[in-house]
């Protein structure tokens, strides 16, 4: 395998234009003949399926839920970044790029990075034409906020529902182009194979979850907007259905893996509240404008919060990150809150919890401003846990939430397997080892509606239209293989449900490979995932049949690759041995306990290839270079 | 807190069905109504019955996916709120409740709790958009939107889909859902040029999928997880009219000013 991320020529702020220079083109004419596959439709796969249909090409988008409009990027609620510079604070391309590559702890590729961020104002222009309602000023023009990571206001957002609106905006024009039958929409089905033949993607083998059929399609490209794999730590602000079958059944065929430990835990999510509890809720980043995190500065002070004089109360954040405040990365602020938990200073139940308070904002700005910001946020944390948080503080505590990792991807955004794109969250090219808030939403819609369909043509330019169908014998065993599998697991006929596997792979991994890691920790994580999985395919129970809709055997086909994913996960983890954004191993600090990165000997893109069942996935790296940026020491203080 | 459901069951589209008793001895008031589910379904698995088939993912309350008639409430008892967002600190201890799947003549049955709601996506593929090809848009600021235009239109686009309006309408009316989006694009200047066109195309688009007409019952708005305005579709029969009589071609919105 030969990792050649393609980076073009050229100052870094011309790379992208001469990339879509030296791409060959496929005549509109011609476009017709040409069918791509994308599979997923959230803000990456609808945007690229959208985008790619009114360009003239055939195309086939997939999705698990029964509608386009479901994609998870549907739950993201701050905003998204643009480098509009509208406030006049200082904000430029530059500097959104460099914020970025700082904010990823230096372990993303420049190149990709600097597009993304001349791209970002392209994606605000694009969404209000489509008639996205962004929050508006009075005078009419568009409004801003603020997010972690910045000292600028470059966050647009609609509410506490910005990805709900943006991926209406993207759903809206596919289904445009579904209405045109130049897209065909397959909700309800789930991608469980790739098909490759002659070293290229040719297609997709799916099952049908209503009827349990599985059948083929044959691409001349293929494009994985799939997401990412936090789920594998069961509990997290993901969907319940958000999975890695594709991207890890990609893997299986070919496509590197790249920073698999790469894993984001957000710093404000609504803390757990007992064994019944099937995932975690996020409360936006955006509340850390205006909420103070804070706990009690003595240890077990059962006091209620108001009840807390000002002096006995510890704003950890602004003691420890005067500059940045409450709105210092989402890494650190996880792990400081870790901290403090784990000096038994931590409040609620269990006392996994910190304050996250709005008292001084309502005294500062009236209720009333407070309730136009972030009301629908406010309401959700009541109805969840039966607080007011107008009138006491809310309790947040870190949880799964994001996954930098994912399938390797040049700068054209295809993998290691020619013809197979990858996008979203699903690819790891743009965020490094953390990604900043309102950063997710703009790589998304910058992969689907402005990358892939300016490199996409290059492949397709020299590739021959229709050449694999799918009925040619590849797709045939594939197929046979997706068959086995699913009977597989039918019929280990065991006495443990999947969830109850979930739950206990999850637990593990959020020991031993989640806010912070270290070699003892991941060693033994990694003897503990392949006994689980044996037991797995010992114990495990499935009941029904696979020719109908049998949600138990969705879930375990998702839980049987969560498990491998696992080990790759806490494999790269322990190969990486310094502390790089979210990737905080203990052993390798700073003495005042902040991540100390080793640029002499990790400053590239962890890649694994699959070499087989049983066999260790092999290392292979790709060399970050900074022409740009220079290696400094993150500091938010 | 100990409850019982009774639960619709139901094979597959088209097959008979028949509601199913089942006792939940220790829930606890923090669960949520679908993680109450969960927990009966983990039992019913180890006790080689079925699990119950609902629609669910997100379990935040915005992507949409769940819903059921709890005790003939689209939803369940409390107001603004989708069956995920439901605790069960919400129903008394002893509680015994129904649980059916929506129920409209346009959303067959698929198994279970599980309906089909396609005919959502085909009303949106009529006209629920604005003709914006990716690359054309001019900037975000040329155009002014005023601020109570956006906000409105926010309203009416924080519509998620689930379909409780319909369900819970004794016309099986998409009326409400239709409205939204009608308003949403109507209000704002993007939306202008197709504002005749997409009200008439997405209209017909209702008719056509086997959804009932609006009668004034009101039970949509009522039923609405997201609030979304009654007044949306005196917006759309409005527009709907006007659109109706101005000449072909001809209609206010597309004159361009």
């Amino acid at each position: 395998m030969q990792l050649d991320a393609r980076i073009p020529p050229g100052p870094l702020v011309q790379k992208w234009d001469n990339r879509r220079f030296s791409a060959r083109l496929v005549n509109p004419a011609n476009r017709r003949k040409y069918r791509v596959l994308v599979v997923g439709s959230g803000l990456a796969g609808a945007s690229a399926a959208a985008s790619l249909g009114e360009l003239g090409y055939n195309v086939d988008c997939f999705c698990f839920q029964d509608s386009a409009r479901r994609a998870h990027s549907i739950a993201a609620q701050g905003g998204i970044n643009a480098a509009k510079n509208y406030r006049n604070d200082g904000d430029s391309v530059r500097r959104l790029f460099y914020d970025t590559v700082k904010g990823g702890d230096f372990r993303s590729r420049e190149a990709n990075v600097y597009r993304l961020a001349q791209i970002s104002v392209n994606i605000i222009d694009q969404c209000v034409a489509q008639g996205v309602p962004f929050a508006r000023e009075y005078g009419g023009l568009l409004a801003n906020r603020s997010f972690g990571g910045a000292q600028v206001s470059r966050t647009f957002y609609a509410r506490g529902q910005t990805g709900q609106q943006l991926l209406l905006g993207a759903y809206q024009a596919l289904e445009r182009q579904i209405g045109l039958g130049q897209v065909k929409m397959h909700p309800r089905t789930e991608m469980l194979d790739l098909v490759v033949e002659g070293g290229r993607a040719r297609g997709i083998v799916v099952r049908d979850l209503v009827s349990g059929a599985v059948s083929s399609y044959a691409g001349d490209a293929v494009a994985l907007a799939t997401g990412g794999y936090g789920n594998a730590y069961y509990l997290s602000t993901n969907a319940k259905g958000c999975n890695a079958t594709a991207i890890w059944r990609a893997h299986k065929r070919g496509a590197a893996f790249a920073n698999p430990c790469y894993t984001q835990i957000h710093p404000t999510c609504i803390p757990v509240s007992g064994d019944h509890q099937s995932k975690l809720t996020l409360m936006s980043e955006s509340l850390r404008n205006d909420g103070r995190v804070w706990i009690p500065k003595k240890k077990g002070d059962a006091r209620a919060p108001r009840d807390i004089p000002d002096d006995e109360r510890d704003y950890y954040l602004e003691r420890k990150y005067p500059s940045y405040g409450n709105l210092a990365p989402r890494d650190i602020s996880s792990r400081a809150a870790k901290e403090v938990c784990d000096e038994g200073r931590g409040v609620g139940p269990g006392g996994r919890g910190v304050y996250l308070d709005f008292a001084d904002a309502i005294r500062r700005l009236g209720e009333g401003t407070i309730r136009e910001r972030y009301d629908n946020l406010f309401e959700m944390y009541q109805r969840i846990t039966a607080e007011d948080p107008y009138r006491v503080p809310m309790r947040i505590y870190p949880a799964v939430h994001y996954t930098m990792g994912g399938l390797w991807v040049d700068y054209d955004l295809m993998s290691t397997i020619p013809g197979l794109f990858v996008l979203g969250e699903a690819n790891f090219s743009d965020h490094g080892a953390n990604r900043l808030g309102a950063s997710a939403l703009m790589q998304g819609l910058a992969d689907g509606y402005f990358i892939l369909p300016n490199t996409v043509c290059d492949w397709l330019a020299g590739t021959k239209p229709g050449e694999v169908k799918a009925e040619d014998k590849g797709f045939r065993d594939a197929e046979a293989a997706v068959a086995a599998r699913t009977q597989k697991l039918l019929s280990v006929g065991g006495k443990r449900t999947v969830d109850s596997f979930h739950r206990e792979l999850g637990e593990l991994l959020w020991s031993d490979c989640g806010m912070s890691r270290n070699d003892a920790g991941l060693k033994r994580a990694l003897a503990r995932i392949p006994a689980l999985r044996e037991e797995f395919w010992k114990e495990v129970k499935v009941p029904g049949s696979g020719v109908e809709l049998n949600q138990s055997l969705e879930k375990a086909g998702r839980v049987s690759d969560f498990f491998e994913l696992a080990e790759l996960l806490c494999a790269d983890a322990l190969h990486r041995t310094e502390s790089c954004g979210a990737h905080f191993r203990e052993e390798s600090q700073t003495p005042d306990g902040e991540a100390r990165r080793d640029d002499a000997n990790f400053a590239y893109v962890a890649a694994w290839e699959h070499k087989g069942e049983g066999k260790a996935p092999l290392l292979h790296q790709e060399k970050l270079e900074f022409e740009e940026v220079h290696f400094s020491q993150r500091s938010y203080k | 807190m100990k409850l019982v459901l009774r639960v619709w069951r139901q094979k597959e589209r088209g097959a008979p069905g028949a509601f199913s008793r089942y006792e939940a001895p220790d829930a606890s008031p923090d669960m949520s109504f679908l993680e109450l589910l969960d927990v009966i379904n983990e039992h019913l698995i180890v006790s080689g019955e079925q699990p119950i088939a609902f629609d669910h993912d997100c379990r935040e309350g915005i992507c949409g996916s769940c819903g059921m008639m709890i005790d003939g409430v689209a939803h369940g008892p409390m107001k603004a709120t989708a069956t995920c967002q439901l605790h069960l600190r919400h129903f008394r201890d002893g509680d015994e409740i129904q649980v059916e799947p929506w129920r409209a003549a346009a959303f067959p049955v698929i198994k279970d709790l599980v309906v089909d709601r396609g005919a959502l996506d085909h009303i949106i593929a009529a006209g629920g958009f604005v003709t914006a090809q990716t690359g054309s848009a001019p900037d975000g600021n040329a155009i002014l939107v005023p601020k109570r235009a956006a906000e409105e239109a926010m309203d009416a686009a924080a519509c998620i889909g689930c379909g409780a309006c319909i369900a819970a309408c004794p016309n099986g009316s998409a009326s409400l859902f239709t409205a939204a989006k009608i308003s949403h694009l109507g209000l704002l200047p993007q939306g202008q040029p197709e504002r005749a066109r997409r009200v008439v195309a997405m209209v017909a688009q209702m008719d056509r999928e086997g959804f009932g007409n609006c009668s004034w019952h009101g039970e949509c708005e009522a039923a609405c997880p997201k609030s979304i305005s009654i007044d949306t579709i005196v917006r759309m029969n409005r527009d709907w009219l006007a659109a109706c009589i101005m000449p072909k071609e001809k209609s206010r919105s597309e004159e361009g000013g």
